[in-house]
């Protein structure tokens, strides 16, 4: 008995275990974190605005007001995420002094910090972190990230980037399968990873922490394709509360999730849900105007 | 031994299905997982993962397996829920969502997020006698606690404020933590034997 550890990497890992098959979803009031746990959100992520929203108002997108995050904690008992800039330690160790149950290191906002993230083994909170492909997966593990995202295309409803991304990442792990021991050292140099992290990757088949998807998923076909893609659950960020219907949205893109594999529940699930986000194609985006390429 | 077990299932609806299935597989058990009614009916037995218990419990509504499930339950299946499971199990529930209901089988009280936010949550070892030697690493994650038992629960194991974790009655077991992230399989071993017992 008696010795009893906080914020271990297991702890950190085991929540997102625990998120598994879930969606997690944008909120920016009180009454919206209502309205996702009341549809079966597994989570909420609190922020100011949603990424269409910031896509559309430019400027700088920070952390959010620490009222709002608390107004949002207070109103539902599943977890509460909450987004910090990439690199910003401060905003991080803000976030932890709320009491949020997990950081958002995110591209979404404005980096802080154009060449370091966050060195995230120094918080018990845990984090999660965006990635467009294997190598920066990894690195973010390395920093300590307890759970992965891939980037998609942020605030677009264009599913196409976060399509691209999970056939990356699960792309890469299957190629790291197929090498002998002595190519993972090379492997592990084209990654700029860690060789023991490339080593146990390539064993496993898997990353060592749990793989969700993000940035355009916007309907329940969309979140069931990422999930047969291999995603381990989903974020949704403007797809909902930018749509017609959101409280019917929510709830359809949590049924799809859960039953992604059967083509007859998405289609009911697909049924009458109203207007879907507008969306840009991401092909239409002047590259400045990116999200996902912020990170490295 | 193993060859002697039937089917036994996971309730695949949202979760830490995969890690249930592994622990199960490791021991030699066919382990399936199960989202419907259909599959229910052919497993011996039913391990309800860790995962969050609100959306557990919509989802069962949603898919039709709940009804399925409190039969079961009432008809003598061995079931092991392990934190959300736990929930799931118990006949009431205290800190639930609005509208929130549970399976029930296990004559308890149990908290939602006892220990508080993920910050609270924790590792720990605890001496629980009726898996003997050595102590059961346990994994605290959002956890919930058992308030009360009825008198036919049996109380197997406490953190060290006293409050209670694990709980058996009959051939339902529930445990506040996550014996199947921290390679421990005795419990999962307790539910074999039962399913075994139950055949």
């Amino acid at each position: 008995m008696s010795t009893s550890e906080t914020g271990t990497a297991r702890v950190k890992r085991g929540l997102a275990e625990m998120l598994k098959g879930g969606v997690i979803m944008d909120v920016v009031t009180a009454e919206q974190a209502r309205i996702a746990e009341d549809a079966g959100a597994v989570a909420v992520m609190a922020l100011e605005r949603v990424p269409a929203d910031i896509r559309a108002q430019g400027g700088v997108a920070r952390m959010s007001d620490p009222d709002l995050i608390e107004q949002i904690m207070a109103e539902v008992s599943i977890p509460v995420m909450a987004k910090a800039r990439i690199g910003h330690f401060v905003e991080a160790q803000v976030l932890q002094s709320l009491g949020v149950d997990y950081i958002d290191e995110s591209e979404v906002l404005s980096p802080a910090d154009y060449v370091n993230h966050i060195d995230k083994w120094g918080y018990d909170v845990p984090f999660v972190c965006g990635a467009t492909n294997l190598g920066e997966a990894l690195r973010r593990i390395t920093e300590g990230a307890a759970m992965i995202r891939s980037k998609g295309e942020a605030g677009t409803g264009d599913v196409s980037e976060a399509t691209k991304h999970i056939r990356t990442i699960t792309g890469e792990i299957n190629r790291l399968r197929s090498l002998t021991k002595d190519e993972l050292y090379v492997a592990a140099k084209e990654l700029q990873a860690p060789y023991e992290l490339v080593r146990e990757v390539a064993e496993t088949g898997k990353l060592p922490v749990v793989l969700f998807t993000a940035g355009g998923v916007a309907t329940p076909a969309d979140a069931a394709m990422m999930m047969q893609l291999g995603a381990d659950g989903v974020f949704v960020g403007s797809g909902i509360f930018k749509s017609g219907d959101p409280v019917a949205r929510a709830k359809a893109i949590v049924k799809a999730t859960t039953a992604f594999d059967d083509p007859a529940v998405i289609a009911d699930a697909s049924r009458g849900l109203g207007e879907a986000m507008v969306g840009i194609n991401v092909a239409d985006l002047p590259a400045p105007h990116r999200l996902a390429e912020r990170g490295w | 031994m193993a060859g002697n077990t039937p089917p036994v299932g996971v309730l695949a609806l949202q979760g830490d299905v995969r890690e249930h299935l592994a622990a199960l597989s490791a021991l030699g058990a066919d382990a399936r997982p199960v989202k419907s009614a259909g599959e229910l009916e052919r497993v011996a037995g039913l391990v309800i993962p860790g995962g969050e218990s609100s959306v557990i419990d919509k989802l069962s509504r949603i898919f039709d397996v709940r009804d399925a499930i409190r039969a079961r339950i009432a008809s003598g299946m061995p079931v092991y829920g392990t934190c959300a499971g736990l929930i799931m199990l118990a006949d009431d529930l205290v800190d639930g969502i609005a509208g929130q209901q549970t399976f029930g089988g296990l004559d308890a009280t149990v908290r939602r997020n006892a220990f508080g936010t993920q910050l609270d949550s924790f590792e720990t070892e605890l001496d629980i006698p009726a898996l003997g030697e050595p102590p059961v690493h346990a994994v605290f994650i959002r956890a919930p606690v058992v308030e009360r038992v009825g008198p036919g629960v049996e109380v197997l194991a406490r953190v060290d404020d006293g409050r209670i974790v694990a709980i058996e009655q009959g051939p339902l077991l529930g445990t506040a933590f996550h014996p199947e992230v921290a390679g421990e399989h005795r419990f999962h071993e307790r539910f074999l034997e039962r399913v075994r017992a139950a055949s």
